[in-house]
C-alpha cells in the first residue's frame, strides 16, 4: 500500500535519524512511503495553548496535504493524537469536519501501524542492551497504545525490557507547558529520570521524540549515563 | 498576569526544589495507589462501575431541577429545615443567622471542603465564636492555622514528627510519635469540645433524594459525634451533591473509598434524615440544610464542562497527578486543587484570575483515567485555555502563535527558519542558560539537542531527487 508518512517537526529538525529509521522500516515492508513536503507542523503549540483560531490554518494546510492518503502514519503518539483525536474537534462546525472526520480515521500512529494494521512485529533487529520504555501520555491515553511498542520490542534480539515503576507517568515535557512551566516540568522530568534509572537500564526508549529531547536534555546537563533513543531508530538495529 | 498566577509561580518554585516534599508525597501515593489498586480488584469490573457511576451523576445533574425538589421535600417533611444560598457568604451569613438564633459559642466541625470553599471557619471566629475542627487532619491543619493541604488527606504532607512537635507546642501534649498516641492527644482534646459545643456542623457526601437524606462518609467516627451531640446540627453542602436514590450509595459508597483512600468502604458510613423524630432517643433537636450554589449554576449551564459537577471528592485525580505531586496542595491556592481543582477554579473564581492553573498542566490524562466519575477533566483543561485565550488573548503569545502559523503554512520560509536556526546555534552556545538567552526557560535546566546538519527533509529531498 502507499503510505503517507507524517514525520513531526521534532523529528525533521533534531532526529532525522529516527525519521529515516521509520521510512526504511516500512519500505523494507514493501510499501511505498510518500512524505508530503508541504507538512511542517501539526499545530499542537498553538492549539494546546488555547489559541484555536491560530492553529486552524496550520491544521488545515496538514489536511490539505493528507486528504487523498490511503494510510497516514504519525512518528509520534503526540501528532498522531493531534491529527487522530483532535483535529475534528477543531474544525468542529467549520468546512473542514468531515475531512478532518476522514483523515483522522485513516491516520495511525508509527508503532501501532505495524504491529495492529499491517500484522508485523519481527524486523531482525539486535540491540543487546537492557532497556526502559516511555509512553508518552498523549499515544498512551489519547490513542490508547500500549501493547504495540512492547511487542515490537519483544522481537529484538538481545534487548532486554525492564519496565520502571512510573512508565504511564508523564516525563513532564507537555509542549509550550516545558516552557511556561520549567521547574514543574523539570522536577517531572527528575522524577522519571529517577525511575528509569532505577531499572538498571541503559537506555529509555519512546515512540515520542518530544519526551525524548526533554528527558535527555536533563540526563545530558546532569551528566547521567542513561541515553534516549527512538524506538524506530532500535529498530533498524543489526 | 494575575497576581494568583504570580504567587502560583513564585510558590510552584519553591515547592518543585523541596526533594524532601517530593519524597514524602511520592512515599504517601505510591502506598496509597497499591491499596487502592487492591480494592479496585474486588470489583466486577472497575470500569462497568466507572460507566454506571458516570451515568448516575449524568442523570442526577441533568436533573437537578427535579431532584433537588425531591430532595428538599422529602427532608422538609421531617421537620429540617432548608436553606438556599446563592453565594459563599451568604451561607456563612445562614450560619451566622442560625448561631445568634442559638445564642451559640462554639462550634463543632467535621470535614467540609465546602465549609472552606465558602470561609466558613473566618466568618464564625470573627463573630466572636469557638471553631474546632474534629477530623483528626483538618484538627491538625487548624493547630497549624493552615488550609486543608489536600481534599482528603488534609495533612499528608507532615511527618508524625512534626506532627508530634506541633501537639507539644499548641496542646502541652504529645508523648509519642505513635500514631496511636498521636490520635489520642487529639481524642482527649476533642472529646470536651462535643460535650459544650452548641452547633455541630458537617458537610456531605451524597444527598439522596428519594429518601431526602445526606450521606456522610468517615473514618473516624468524628462527623457522627459532631452529628449526634449538639443540640443543633447544620449541614452545608453544594446542589451537585445528589444523588437519585437510595440504591445509588450501594455503587457510591464504597467507590468513594475505593478511589479516596483505597478502602473497601470507610468506617463509617451515616444517613442523616431530619431532627430528632417524636419517640426517638437520640440526634439533634434542630437541623439545618443548607443547599449552596456559589456558581454551580454556571457551571451546569456549561454543556461541554457540566460533567464537572459529577466531582465526587475523592481526590483520585489530584493523587494521579504529577503536578500536583511536585507542586503541593497549597501552591495552587485554591479550595479545591490538583486537576478538578484547576478545572472548576476558574468558572467559580474567574477564569482570567485563574487560568494559569489550567495552563500549569502537561495535558497528560493521567486524572481522567483515574476519575471514577469519569470527567474529562485534561480536556477541560484544554477547554479552559481556548476560553482564556478567546475571551482575552495574551497580546505577545498571540502575535508569536500567528508568526508561527504564517511560516509554518510556507514551506520555504519553514526550511528557511530551520537554515537559520543552524547558523546561529555557535552564537546560542554563547548565551546558552543566561538572561540573554531566549530559550533560557528550557536551557536554564535541560540541553538542548542541535539542529541536525541534514534534516529529515532534506535528507527525503536528496534521495528522491
Amino acid at each position: 500500500m502507499t503510505i503517507t508518512l507524517f514525520i513531526p517537526c521534532f523529528i525533521d529538525a533534531l532526529f532525522p535519524r529516527a525519521g529515516i529509521s521509520m521510512v526504511q522500516l516500512l519500505e523494507g515492508l514493501g510499501h511505498k512511503v510518500v512524505c508530503p513536503p508541504e507538512i511542517s507542523c501539526c499545530g499542537q503549540p498553538p492549539f494546546n495553548s488555547g489559541y484555536w483560531d491560530e492553529a486552524r490554518p496550520v491544521a488545515a494546510k496538514v489536511l490539505e496535504q493528507l486528504k487523498d492518503a490511503e494510510a497516514v502514519v504519525i512518528g509520534s503518539g503526540s501528532c498522531g493524537a493531534m491529527v487522530k483525536k483532535f483535529y475534528p474537534e477543531l474544525f468542529a462546525g467549520k468546512p473542514q469536519e468531515a475531512m478532518a472526520k476522514k483523515v483522522a480515521a485513516r491516520t495511525w500512529e508509527f508503532s501501532d501501524f505495524i504491529v495492529t494494521k499491517l500484522g508485523v512485529t519481527d524486523f531482525g533487529a539486535k540491540f543487546p542492551h537492557k532497556i526502559t520504555f516511555h509512553d508518552g501520555c498523549h499515544g498512551l491515553r489519547e490513542l490508547g497504545i500500549k501493547k504495540s511498542p512492547r511487542a515490537l520490542l519483544a522481537k529484538v534480539q538481545g534487548l532486554q525490557l525492564v519496565e520502571m515503576a512510573e512508565a504511564e507517568t508523564c516525563c513532564g515535557f507537555g509542549g509550550t507547558f516545558a516552557a511556561k512551566f520549567p521547574m514543574i516540568s523539570t522536577a517531572m522530568g527528575d522524577v522519571k529520570c529517577a525511575s528509569a534509572a532505577e531499572t538498571g537500564a541503559e537506555y529509555i526508549v519512546s515512540n515520542d521524540s518530544s519526551c525524548l529531547m526533554h528527558l535527555q536534555g536533563l540526563l545530558s546537563r546532569q551528566g547521567k549515563p542513561l541515553k534516549t533513543i527512538h524506538l524506530a531508530e532500535v529498530l533498524t538495529q543489526k | 498576569m494575575s497576581t494568583f498566577a504570580t504567587g502560583f509561580l513564585k510558590q510552584a518554585r519553591v515547592m518543585t526544589a523541596d526533594l524532601r516534599h517530593r519524597k514524602i508525597i511520592r512515599t504517601a501515593l505510591t502506598n496509597y495507589e497499591i491499596v487502592r489498586d487492591k480494592r479496585k480488584g474486588a470489583f466486577q469490573s472497575w470500569e462497568s462501575a466507572r460507566s454506571a457511576a458516570a451515568e448516575t451523576k449524568w442523570e442526577a445533574v441533568n436533573h437537578l431541577d427535579k431532584y433537588l425538589v425531591e430532595f428538599v421535600s422529602k427532608l422538609e417533611a421531617r421537620g429540617t429545615k432548608l436553606h438556599w444560598a446563592s453565594t459563599g457568604a451568604q451561607a456563612s451569613e445562614i450560619i451566622l443567622e442560625i448561631v445568634r438564633e442559638k445564642n451559640a459559642r462554639s462550634v463543632i466541625k467535621s470535614k467540609s471542603m465546602t465549609s472552606e470553599e465558602v470561609h466558613l471557619n473566618d466568618a464564625l471566629e470573627k463573630a466572636g465564636l469557638e471553631v474546632v475542627e474534629s477530623d483528626l487532619g483538618e484538627f491538625i491543619m487548624q493547630l497549624r492555622d493552615e488550609p486543608p493541604y489536600h481534599i482528603v488527606f488534609p495533612s499528608m504532607h507532615l511527618t508524625r514528627g512534626e506532627i508530634k512537635e506541633l501537639f507539644e507546642r499548641e496542646l502541652g501534649d504529645a508523648p509519642s510519635d505513635s500514631p496511636e498516641e498521636l490520635t489520642m492527644v487529639a481524642r482527649r482534646a476533642l472529646r470536651k469540645k462535643y460535650l459544650t459545643a452548641d452547633i455541630g456542623f458537617t458537610g456531605a457526601n451524597f444527598a439522596i433524594a428519594e429518601t431526602g437524606m445526606i450521606s456522610i462518609t468517615e473514618n473516624e467516627g468524628n462527623a457522627r459525634l459532631t452529628a449526634a451531640l449538639p443540640k443543633t446540627m447544620v449541614s452545608l453542602l453544594g446542589i451537585e451533591k445528589v444523588l437519585p436514590r437510595l440504591e445509588d450509595l450501594a455503587l457510591f459508597l464504597p467507590m468513594l473509598a475505593t478511589a479516596g483512600t483505597g478502602q473497601a468502604l470507610t468506617c463509617y458510613n451515616t444517613m442523616y434524615g431530619g431532627p430528632r423524630q417524636p419517640g426517638e432517643c437520640d440526634g439533634p433537636e434542630e437541623f439545618h440544610v443548607i443547599l449552596l450554589d456559589n456558581r454551580r449554576t454556571e457551571l451546569l449551564a456549561d454543556a461541554e464542562q457540566r460533567d464537572a459537577l459529577h466531582c465526587i471528592r475523592c481526590g483520585a485525580c489530584l493523587n494521579a497527578c504529577p503536578i500536583f505531586r511536585n507542586i503541593g496542595g497549597h501552591t495552587y491556592a485554591t479550595t479545591y486543587s490538583g486537576p478538578i481543582g484547576s478545572v472548576i477554579t476558574p468558572h467559580l473564581r474567574g477564569l482570567q484570575d485563574w487560568k494559569h492553573l489550567s495552563a500549569a498542566s502537561s495535558l497528560c490524562g493521567g486524572c481522567t483515567e483515574v476519575c471514577p466519575v469519569k470527567i474529562d477533566l485534561h480536556h477541560h483543561l484544554l477547554h479552559n485555555r481556548r476560553n482564556a485565550a478567546k475571551e482575552k488573548p495574551a497580546l505577545i503569545e498571540r502575535s508569536l502563535y500567528l508568526i508561527f502559523g504564517f511560516v509554518a503554512n510556507r514551506p520555504a520560509l519553514w526550511s528557511l527558519g530551520k537554515k537559520l536556526g543552524r547558523l546561529s546555534q555557535p552564537l546560542h552556545n554563547l548565551v546558552k542558560g543566561s538572561a540573554l538567552d531566549p530559550a533560557r526557560s528550557w536551557t536554564q535546566t535541560r540541553d538542548l539537542p542541535p539542529l541536525a546538519q541534514e534534516s529529515f527533509k532534506d535528507w527525503w529531498k536528496k534521495r528522491n531527487r
